[in-house]
């Protein structure tokens, strides 16, 4: 009896050390793919230059135009999704009747739950002939549409966790507000807002890490065209689509072209991996404790 | 107009604003929907579910692929179902206060962040290469896996969490051991939220594209797969495809093949939910 019990709690223990393992499992593949990709190509080089073309006979290996496709995507992804989000979340708590959060909090959760794949066809097939109507200069592939898409999927992530985070705040801090006779937008902005603030910092981080890693929309709509630029009206290229094309393509294993996608890997691993701990930082350092 | 007058001015029209965000996404949604039944209905016959793909966007259909993405979704559940639940029943019931199992913690809330298509990297190393697995469907399967592992064991804790310690209690008083508490209690007690988590997480797994084409499935397979070790394709793969495409007919064929993804898709939160609505209403500790 001793020792099955003992046998049945090692190997569920094991199950749960294999989490370390894949995480272990990860940094170990990008860093020894990386490790040979940068004893070819200075890591200087990869930091400083300003062009990414690695499929072309005139190789050149600066990632900055990668990173700053994906920063300019996930730039208009989170200037569409925080004031959106964030107003759902204090009009939810603030105004809205107890049966309205009952029935729009699920139906908003059902645009997180549709496949990336399709907001990447509704980009490319609807948003920018629609945007193209007001931009003419917008061109087919751009980071505008991809961003805009991205933006909308990750309403429900900032609405929901912010809305978590302000009816944390106790009941006595909204009944004080009201109490010095404040509006409910004074008493939402004034009160509630800034004492759930760790939870929505929290929240838009987390979304913001999200729309770096997110990869079908831009591969499908925001272009491949590495460009080290602001303008999101023209084809760009992020990480994530970079690592995609060239897996669609015939690349032999072990050569140059193919480590490239590691070293992109590991440059946005080292993205995320700093977005989510500092998401954890900030909400074990922050959160307010009420009693 | 007073101050007072001018606040509550603000507050109307925040509230206006506040109505319109609401329902812009909701508006979104439906136009979206909208225009791709009107785009896509019009393609799904028996023909479209049945034929292999092909070059003609006429003739081509998605047989290979949702036939590969009812593989993956059986694969997926076998490998990770068990594992998942043995981790979270392990992290719950058994491991006690330590710096190890905050670090577990810590581990398992990074994992989840990870972005899908560095799985897809560290599938292509691990099972395509070291296992010499190639591009095959238990490759996608053990990706996806790992992938899918750290919602299944969060959602397990869960639902563990919420059986209370009364009934732990009872059954040591009968003399019960540990394990017989966990698999005769515990787990039966908390199986609706097990399902519920295993369900959404492979919702999740149904619509990821990015970490499959990473690993090598094609988009292009002329057969069905038989056997785990056989190359495969799967919806979205063959959805982003046809959209890559610039002749129109493909946009179609795409626009339908994304009606039966989302079924499959919908389908599968709709019985989480269920599951959901149905355990709340049963049990009432």
């Amino acid at each position: 009896m001793r020792v099955s019990e003992k046998i049945i709690e090692g190997l569920l223990w094991l199950a749960a050390v294999i989490t370390i393992l894949i995480t272990a499992g990860i940094i170990w593949v990008l860093l020894s793919e990386s490790i040979s990709f940068f004893q070819v190509v200075p890591l200087v080089d990869f930091l400083t230059e300003k062009e990414w073309t690695p499929l072309f006979a005139d190789k050149k290996f600066g990632i900055a135009p990668l990173v700053a496709g994906t920063l300019l995507t996930t730039a208009v992804a989170i200037s569409v999704a925080l004031p959106i989000g964030l107003t759902i979340a204090v009009y939810l708590n603030e105004y809205a009747h107890a049966r309205l959060k009952q029935v729009v909090k699920p139906l908003l959760e059902v645009l997180a739950t549709i496949p990336t794949v399709v907001y990447g066809f509704f980009a490319l097939t609807v948003v920018t002939p629609f945007l193209q109507g007001f931009i003419p200069d917008l061109a087919g592939f751009n980071a505008l549409s991809a961003g805009i898409v991205m933006g909308i999927m990750i309403i429900p992530m900032i609405s929901s966790l912010s809305e978590d985070a302000i009816s944390a705040v106790p009941r006595s801090l909204r009944e004080a507000a009201y109490g010095m006779g404040s509006t409910r937008l004074q008493t939402s902005f004034g009160v509630m807002v800034p004492a759930a603030s760790s939870g929505i910092v929290v929240s838009v981080i987390l979304a913001i890490s999200r729309a770096v890693g997110e990869t079908m929309i831009v591969a499908i709509a925001a272009g491949q065209q590495p460009r080290l630029t602001l303008n999101p009206l023209v084809p760009i290229e992020t990480i994530t689509t970079y690592i995609v094309q060239v897996s669609l393509g015939d690349v032999p294993r072990g050569s140059l072209e193919y480590k490239t996608i590691f070293a992109a890997g590991i440059t946005l691993f080292i993205f995320t991996f700093a977005l989510n701990n500092l998401s954890f930082w900030i909400k074990k350092k922050y959160q307010e404790k009420y009693d | 107009m007073t101050n007072s007058e001018k606040n509550r001015l603000k507050d109307k029209a925040f509230q206006v604003f506040g109505v319109f965000c609401t329902f812009i996404g909701l508006v979104v949604l439906a136009v979206f929907l909208f225009d791709i039944i009107l785009e896509g209905a019009r393609r799904i016959d028996w023909d479209f579910l049945v034929s292999l793909p092909s070059r003609r966007a006429a003739r081509a259909g998605i047989l290979t692929a949702w036939v590969g993405t009812l593989w993956i979704l059986v694969l997926t559940t076998i490998i990770a179902f068990p594992l998942g639940v043995a981790a979270g029943v392990y992290l719950e019931e058994y491991a006690r206060k330590s710096k190890m199992a905050n670090f577990l913690e810590i581990n398992i809330a990074n994992l989840a962040g990870v972005p899908s298509i560095i799985y897809g990297l560290l599938g292509l190393e691990i099972f395509v290469r070291q296992m010499n697995l190639g591009g095959s469907l238990l490759a996608g399967a053990l990706t996806l896996s790992l992938l899918i592992l750290p919602i299944i064991i969060v959602t397990t804790r869960e639902a563990i969490k919420s059986v209370p310690r009364s009934v732990r209690d009872g059954s040591y008083a009968l003399g019960a051991s540990k394990w017989q508490t966990v698999w005769n209690q515990v787990l039966p007690a908390s199986f609706g939220g097990i399902l519920t988590g295993i369900i959404l997480a492979l919702s999740r797994a149904v619509g990821e594209a990015a970490p499959l084409i990473v690993i090598g499935a094609l988009a292009y397979v002329p057969f069905t797969p038989s056997s785990p070790l056989d190359e495969f394709t799967v919806l979205p793969i063959q959805i982003f495809n046809w959209t890559s495409r610039p002749q129109a007919e493909f946009q179609t064929n795409a626009a339908a093949a994304i009606i039966v993804l989302l079924i499959i898709t919908f389908m599968l939160n709709g019985i989480a939910v269920y599951l959901r609505n149905r355990q709340q209403k049963k049990i009432k500790w």
